[in-house]
């Protein structure tokens, strides 16, 4: 077995187990550089991290960006505050790194200058959400989220 | 409710009505249209009410509007389930330059406008056009850049910018339809169309109608060369190809934010060459980083339609070389491209994830190859957009950056160009911003608060830049003696006076009520300043301003810039010297 496939095993594995609910209070945390593996802009995959997580609680620490539109159901979660672009009024300008927050109980918007940090379970792959028509790749099921 | 009929009897069937109400129905093109004889557009009157067509009549220069223009009749008599009818005729043309007085006339309604359609000389000047479009780029971006790639002593510059030479300049009103400040797409429409239209519109007039895509159309420079010549065309940015300016060239949407239509309207046009970002909204959505809605791969569509793909700088080169390549893809980013601040000294923003993104110079270079293949000629625009993406949220180190980066790709231009004297090259912005050059910010002068540290007239003296490299560019901008350099209109936010050297300025956030609160991320700088907005509470950053821009022109024909200018006079200049109208 080729180094590197041995490597990449053992890390999913330690992955995984830090993905066991030995304490359930505290899923893993996920950084927002831990996302993505970009070997060019047309060939990005998901990290090994994000793919072993998959279907797993994770707690991810980043700004609460307000919905788009009052009928959303999700926040938008991103590496750092945001504003975003006037004209675009959709997902056309948001940057790739943003995680799409369903939260398990309705929750008012936080102090956007404050981090937060959000736990749910992660989802991969596109969705549009039905309400907005909001593109995303990752996000939190069944969430909530604290002050940092 | 649509009713098609036949090309003729609009004014036959009319009913001739005494006296004219104050409603005045709205005609698409607009009153005092200039536009290019023998280009495609759409001809839709908007009656006040629902009207029967029966009692309508349209006319052109007294002649049966239809029998006149040309195309299909499309009479929608509950326009989108509205009260309202209209009368709309899909690729309508004016193959002979005049004067044309359009009437239109409904019950108790009338409106007449007027439009000079004119036509070109029957032979070229040039054969190529080189469109440079610097977003947003006011005159203290160029001034700024000037004085950081060239230097400034004893009040003279050391050397000269490219476009400082170029031999014809003009000033140019960008004021759109709708409002007296515009945004990029209309812009950028006006100089693709030589219409002027609306914010957020691309390639259409912004009607009343529901459906973005249902606006009267405009023909593009693009579609009009693809159409009536054997040139090539090619679209170069660095934002994302599908943001406004590089859209401008093919699309057809009532909103810019239409990226997967503005995808596919480019695969229906094919420029021969297309560069910038924006690779996410290529991929299929199953791919990571795709912001697609379905699981159509332009990627493969492209290549299928003969064009080689490229994603980094490497690929590029290397593509562009290859003597066979005529048609080229270059997709360097999921998102916008980093500025040249970014990649060439702080190494901030997405720098580390994408290291590989061409410069505009070599996205300009390479262009140039693959166009020049073409003994035909070409027509290329070439966009340097993050100049508007970070004056935005008044970050005018990274703007200047990528004015000293627009220069460079202007200088490959003219190096290319040389004493060919077939090559007309504009060097022009969309819009302006409130930006301006007021002094210096020197942490050498006496007092504790920021604003004391503030140089103005002979206290500013002149900035410490490093002398700059051989690209033009200071490898240092955090110096102790920096130029002041403000945005007049802005939302709460911490003045740090200081550049942001991780990553480019968000200075206001949105809270939970919509409103933009000043981001508290800057406020723990040492020295930071908060200043209360004097924008709209829902504005995130600076905006566009109004004011003139500067278009600068070289080479054969150039010498139509001069005085005064519409933005939709570009237009006109550059099919005047391809002759790409009817003789006059």
């Amino acid at each position: 077995m080729p180094w590197a496939r041995i490597a990449a095993a053992a890390f999913l594995a330690a992955i995984c187990l830090l993905a066991m609910p030995a304490g359930a209070a505290t899923p893993p945390r996920l950084g927002f550089s831990e996302l993505y593996v970009t070997r060019s802009a047309i060939d990005i995959g998901f990290s090994d991290k994000v793919k072993a997580l998959a279907g797993h609680d994770v707690a991810i620490k980043g700004y609460m960006a307000p919905p788009l539109k009052a009928e959303a159901r999700f926040f938008v979660l991103t590496r750092e505050p945001m504003a975003v672009c006037p004209f675009c009024s959709s997902d056309a300008d948001w940057p790739m790194d943003i995680i799409v927050v369903y939260l398990a109980d309705s929750a008012a918007p936080t102090d956007p200058n404050r981090p937060i940090v959000a736990r749910g379970r992660l989802e991969t792959g596109s969705w549009i959400d039905p309400d907005t028509g909001f593109v995303s790749q990752l996000r939190l099921r069944d969430a909530s989220f604290t002050a940092e | 409710m649509r009713i098609r009929t036949a090309l003729f009897g609009l004014a036959t069937a009319g009913i001739l009505f005494a006296g004219h109400s104050a409603h005045a129905q709205t005609i698409y093109p607009i009153d005092r249209a200039s536009f290019l004889a023998g280009t495609r557009f759409d001809f839709k009157v908007e009656f006040t009410g629902v009207v029967d067509q029966s009692a309508t009549k349209v006319t052109i220069n007294g002649r049966d509007a239809a029998a006149v223009l040309g195309g299909t009749v499309d009479y929608i008599a509950r326009e989108d389930g509205q009260d309202a009818s209209s009368l709309l005729i899909r690729g309508a043309t004016l193959p002979q330059p005049g004067s044309y007085t359009i009437a239109a006339e409904g019950p108790g309604q009338s409106r007449t406008v007027t439009w000079d359609v004119y036509g070109t000389p029957s032979t070229p000047r040039v054969k190529n056009v080189i469109l440079f479009i610097g977003d947003g780029m006011s005159v203290a971006h160029v001034t700024a850049a000037r004085i950081l790639s060239r230097q400034l002593v004893e009040g003279k510059y050391r050397g000269r910018l490219a476009i400082d030479d170029f031999p014809y300049n003009s000033m140019v009103g960008t004021s759109g339809v709708d409002s007296v400040a515009t945004d990029s797409a209309n812009s950028a429409h006006a100089y693709t169309t030589g219409h002027k239209s609306s914010v957020n519109a691309l390639g259409v007039y912004a009607s009343r109608a529901k459906d973005n895509l249902a606006h009267p159309r405009v023909e593009t420079i693009a579609e009009l060369l693809k159409r009536t010549t054997t040139k090539s065309v090619g679209v170069v940015t660095n934002t994302e190809i599908e943001d406004a300016t590089p859209a401008s060239m093919v699309a057809h949407t009532r909103r810019r934010s239409d990226y997967n239509v503005i995808v596919d309207q480019f695969l229906a046009l094919k420029p021969d060459v297309m560069m910038g970002g924006g690779a996410s909204n290529f991929v299929p959505k199953s791919a990571p980083g795709s912001r697609r809605t379905d699981e159509e791969d332009y990627l493969a569509k492209f290549r299928e339609a003969g064009y080689a793909v490229a994603a980094t700088a490497e690929e590029l080169n290397a593509a562009a070389a290859r003597p066979e390549t005529r048609r080229l893809l270059g997709l360097f980013h999921p998102r916008n491209m980093d500025g040249a601040l970014d990649r060439k000294i702080l190494k901030g923003s997405t720098v580390k994830q994408y290291p590989n993104q061409p410069d505009l110079t070599e996205q300009v270079k390479a262009g140039i190859d693959v166009l020049s293949r073409n003994p035909e000629g070409f027509f290329m625009m070439v966009e340097s957009g993050l100049i508007d993406k970070a004056t935005h949220p008044l970050d005018w180190e990274r703007a200047v950056y990528d004015t000293i980066m627009l220069d460079n790709a202007v200088k490959v231009a003219v190096d290319w160009a040389g004493n060919r004297e077939d090559t007309l090259i504009i060097v022009i912005p969309d819009h302006a911003h409130g930006i301006s050059i007021i002094g210096t910010i020197d942490d050498d002068l006496p007092g504790t608060e920021m604003r004391e540290k503030v140089g103005v007239y002979d206290k500013a003296r002149f900035p410490n830049y490093p002398a700059p490299n051989a690209e033009g560019y200071p490898e240092k901008v955090d110096v102790s003696r920096r130029l002041a350099v403000f945005v007049n209109n802005y939302p709460d936010y911490y003045e740090t006076f200081r550049p942001k050297l991780d990553a480019t300025n968000v200075p206001a956030i949105q809270g939970p009520d919509k409103k933009y609160v000043a981001n508290e991320k800057y406020k723990s700088v040492a020295g930071a300043m908060f200043r209360e907005g004097i924008l709209p509470r829902d504005a995130d950053q600076g905006v566009h301003s109004a004011d003139d821009v500067v278009a600068r022109g070289w080479g054969p024909g150039s010498e139509m810039l001069r005085g005064f200018i519409d933005n939709t006079y570009v237009f006109r200049i550059i099919a005047t010297n391809l002759a790409l109208g009817p003789a006059k």
